[in-house]
């Protein structure tokens, strides 16, 4: 872009025989993009645009015979369906508390691997073990702990309870199943975040007398915002869109269906392609509103803009 | 003897068919063994005895390759549609529960079964299961077994077992009194179950939940008096604290270990109490499902053997079909699995004494029994419905009865929601 204007204002004749082989040049970059544009475009582009149109039939696979078109009917069947108020609300609380809770626990392993003197590596490989083990195999394993009569967790408990039965208990577990999966992500991404405070701000402030929390509150946190804001909205959307930890822990039994497995149990257990693909819509729509609050609200750079705007 | 001399004819066309149909595909039999049917069944112990009999039985025309489904029903139905979706060509033979033939045959996911095969899937087959195969009047699988709930009871706490729900809640409140075992366990949990309790009072009132042809809602008086009797049993001296959460493996429990004086449940809770309780089975009783009344109208289940519209091998696979459920394979399920036979002269059959001394009483239930609502939208039916019947202590007849009828309509219409 800046190329290109700086390129504009018509001087003497060979400034404008360069322009024009800059032109050219780009025109040929533009075509040489294309094909890679095209296929971006056939791969996530159509399929996004089928599930909108699919969201404006009635498209029920049991009822081959009466598709049709019925607009926007199938948005106001979502949104006024108890059912789907649920699954959204049970999602938001595992988002914010599942994200908030990753934060915390994620700075702090963050914090302790960046100052690991010995075994870093060691250090680094060990906490990113739960985040290396497959979604649903760890699910699979959170589950039978918490079955009474085959799992240790459950064991822990009172006879006969099981709380995977009960609504909240099973929220809880499928928040902590999250937590533990994605904190050392979080760490990650956090650390990295740590590498941009410079050591001489953190010495200068300790010379001027600021303890441990003064120096982490004013000074890491202000310079990792960016990094902590990037972390953020990605697990945010992440956690919005949960789905394997439930389909495993509870399958969205006892109201504990998120959107995306509502949307599932409507689209693939219910066949109705016209119902799920309008979640899968909504579901879209909510994570493009998320994402745009955190980088226009809260100004999160984007991934490929340097430094984002502070 | 007989049986087989039947079998011979279409089996030798079936060969030349398939034979004819191999040469022209110019695909198939890789090497050289007979064609494979892929069968795809809920879970069950010894089915296995059944495949290996039929594969003698076919003499190298097909051989069936059993795959089995998961445990849950829902996994089960949601493996099959979701491939049959698809136009998966890898399904062959499919074991369906009684409550999907609707919906599969609406979707136009199974053959329908006509000429020689569907009478030979009609022949001394019990009217009700028979019906569970059947969508607006075509056949469209063969009934491989049935299911029946009844009353079942420990005659040392109640030695006449009443026939109504009034009557059973009655002994409740006298054995409470008594201070002896008083709860009565019935599958109240949020889940299929209480659909099929709910659906079988409306049925023992007189009424239905769906008209015949499963479009419209019809419900009325009569389910408004099946809403008062799960409303009146929750609240009274019969119900178990727990019992929004009895699904059938609890009731079971319950009453083998001396908390329950009676349950409704299906006949595996017999052969359980044999080998759980084997000093309680001596005044195990069953009687007929209860009624309102009068006369109850029993929840009637099995499963049926369909064919797959993307079967590559639809004449082997309705004669494996066929070979599944027949008197023989019936008979097997029914002695080493305990599944009821659809075939009623199987009820006669060899061992069937011992492992099923209450069959009268199954026969008889079987007669009346109700079956669940037809419609290919069944799924969002039963889901809807079990969320509004949950808990059974908290229902409002008028209510209840109007937020149902609202939801089963939309579901009718595939505007329901599913949760």
């Amino acid at each position: 872009m800046t190329t290109a204007t700086r390129a504009e204002p018509p001087a003497d004749p060979g400034r404008r025989a360069q322009s024009e082989g800059k032109r050219s040049e780009r025109n040929l970059g533009w075509w040489l993009c294309a094909p890679a544009a095209l296929v971006m475009l056939l791969v996530t582009g159509w399929p996004i645009v089928y599930s909108v149109l699919l969201s404006l039939q009635r498209y029920d696979l049991r009822f081959p015979d009466r598709r049709g078109w019925v607009w926007l009917e199938n948005y106001v069947t979502v949104l006024t369906s108890p059912f789907w108020w649920q699954a959204f609300g049970v999602t938001m609380v595992i988002t914010v508390i599942s994200v908030v809770l990753e934060l915390v626990l994620g700075m702090a392993i963050a914090l302790v691997m960046y100052r690991t003197l010995l075994g870093r590596g060691l250090m680094r490989t060990a906490v990113l073990v739960p985040y290396g083990i497959v979604t649903v195999a760890a699910a699979f394993g959170w589950r039978y702990a918490w079955t009474p009569g085959t799992g240790w967790l459950a064991g822990l408990l009172p006879a006969g309870d099981a709380p995977l039965t009960q609504q909240w208990p099973a929220i809880f577990i499928i928040i902590l199943a999250e937590v533990w999966k994605t904190t050392p992500f979080m760490a990650l991404l956090l650390m990295a975040g740590l590498a941009l405070v410079p050591e001489d701000a953190l010495k200068a402030a300790a010379m001027d007398g600021a303890g441990p929390w003064q120096r982490f509150r004013m000074i890491t946190l202000p310079l990792m915002k960016p990094a902590i804001l990037a972390a953020l909205l990605f697990r945010t959307l992440d956690a919005f869109r949960i789905f394997d930890n439930i389909y495993i822990l509870t399958n969205g039994a006892q109201g504990t269906s998120s959107v995306s497995v509502i949307a599932y149990h409507n689209l693939i257990g219910g066949l109705n392609l016209g119902i799920g693909s309008t979640m899968s819509v909504l579901i879209f729509v909510t994570v493009a509103v998320i994402a745009f609050v955190f980088v226009k609200g809260l100004g999160t750079s984007t991934p490929g803009q340097s430094g984002g705007r502070r | 003897m007989r049986l087989r001399r039947a079998v011979r004819p279409p089996a030798a066309l079936t060969a030349a068919l398939a034979l004819t149909a191999g040469l022209l595909a110019g695909c198939g039999g890789d090497d050289g063994g007979p064609r494979v049917v892929n069968l795809y069944n809920a879970p069950q112990e010894n089915i296995d005895a059944i495949v290996r009999r039929c594969n003698a039985q076919a003499g190298g025309r097909y051989r069936i390759a059993l795959n089995t489904l998961p445990r849950g029903a829902d996994d089960q139905r949601e493996q099959l549609v979701r491939r049959l979706a698809a136009g998966d060509t890898g399904l062959d033979v499919l074991g369906l529960d009684v409550t999907w033939t609707a919906e599969l045959a609406e979707a136009g996911w199974i053959r329908e079964w006509i000429g020689a095969d569907a009478a030979r899937a009609r022949q001394g087959t019990l009217p009700g299961p028979l019906e569970t195969a059947t969508w607006q009047d075509k056949l469209y699988a063969a009934p491989y077994n049935t299911n029946v709930q009844l009353l079942w009871y420990r005659s040392d706490l109640i030695p006449n077992p009443p026939t109504t729900w009034s009557g059973l809640m009655r002994e409740s409140a006298r054995l409470k009194r008594a201070g002896k075992p008083h709860y009565g366990q019935v599958p109240g949990a949020q889940y299929e179950g209480i659909v099929v309790w709910f659906n079988s009072l409306v049925a023992s009132a007189g009424g239905s939940i769906l008209s015949e042809n499963g479009e419209r809602v019809t419900l009325g008086p009569p389910a408004q008096t099946a809403l008062r009797t799960m409303r009146a049993f929750a609240r009274s001296a019969a119900a178990d604290p727990s019992l929004s959460n009895t699904k059938e493996d609890e009731a079971r429990l319950a009453v083998e270990s001396g908390r329950g004086a009676y349950e409704i449940n299906w006949p595996f809770v017999y052969a359980s109490m044999a080998a759980n309780r084997p000093e309680l089975l001596r005044n195990f009783r069953w009687a007929p499902y209860p009624g309102i009344d009068g006369a109850g109208r029993a929840p009637l289940g099995g499963g049926n053997f369909a064919v797959s519209a993307y079967s590559k091998l639809p004449r082997q696979s309705f004669e494996a079909a066929l070979c599944l459920r027949d008197p023989e394979s019936q008979r097997i399920a029914a002695t080493r699995d305990g599944l009821p036979p659809t075939i009623e002269s199987v009820y006669r059959a060899e061992g069937m004494t011992q492992a099923y001394p209450m069959r009268d009483t199954i026969l008889a239930a079987l007669r009346t029994a109700a079956p669940r609502p037809k419609t290919p939208t069944y799924q969002n039916v039963s889901t809807v419905m079990a969320v509004a019947l949950s808990p059974p202590a908290a229902i409002d007849p008028q209510g209840t009865l109007r937020t149902m009828r609202e939801q089963i309509d939309d579901a009718l219409q595939s505007k329901g929601v599913i949760p």
